[in-house]
């Protein structure tokens, strides 16, 4: 299983971390960012989600936030998964893992890292409320 | 022949995924939106607004970016991913 992907099925945080810590005896400390599918966007109540991605494109930029984080951060291993397709409330939609020797450089790779996911990943989601299905248009 | 791809709220306004276009020469990006906003009225002025982003061969690309056969365009509203 690729450290980097994208899926429909749901994950396992605690596969993911463990894949993520096999990369090394000298990690330290292993900080996750879980993004899950919450009920409410901009006052409206959401019933569920839909995640459309640019096949091919959507897996290159996520593999070079990767490759970017490992070497702009002092850390030693980063893994990024995220669902597409239908996902309910509750549920979840996107998980990094950094690991480091030290706690520091594991925080702020994670951060930087969703960030960046946001910003350059041909990822969109529809959000489905009472009055339809929306497509949300811009990152919060 | 060109392939132009439509993502997300895109995909909805132009009824359709993809589009194929025959071109003599290459052309650039700017001049593919003018053929666009013809064939897809709906899609009219969004297509230059800003915040609507454009990849050739799924590397970003600008207004200026040379599109020749083979060639897969995308137009791709702003992210939502994460």
């Amino acid at each position: 299983m690729e450290l980097v992907r994208i899926q429909r099925e749901n994950f396992s945080i605690n596969e993911e971390v463990e894949r993520v810590k096999a990369a090394s005896k000298g990690i330290g400390g292993v900080v996750v960012f879980l993004g899950a599918a919450r009920d409410f966007s901009k006052g409206e109540t959401i019933t569920g989600l839909d995640f459309e991605h640019y096949p091919g494109m959507a897996e290159a930029k996520l593999k070079d936030i990767r490759e970017r984080a490992l070497r702009n951060f002092d850390i030693i291993e980063l893994g990024i998964v995220h669902r597409v397709g239908k996902i309910d409330i509750g549920e979840d939609i996107v998980l990094i893992t950094a690991a480091s020797a030290h706690r520091n450089d594991a925080f702020m790779a994670c951060e930087w890292a969703i960030t960046e996911l946001k910003r350059t990943t041909p990822i969109w989601k529809r959000e489905t409320t009472k009055g339809g299905d929306v497509w949300v248009s811009e990152t919060p | 022949m060109i392939t132009v791809r439509f993502f997300a709220m895109l995909k909805g306004l132009a009824k359709v995924e993809s589009r194929e276009y025959k071109i003599d020469a290459p052309i650039t990006v700017a001049e593919l939106k003018s053929i666009l906003k013809k064939d897809f009225p709906a899609l009219g002025g969004i297509l230059e607004g800003r915040s609507i982003l454009i990849s050739v061969n799924q590397e970003f690309a600008d207004k200026n970016t040379v599109i020749k056969d083979g060639d897969e365009v995308g137009f791709l509203p702003p992210f939502s991913g994460g």
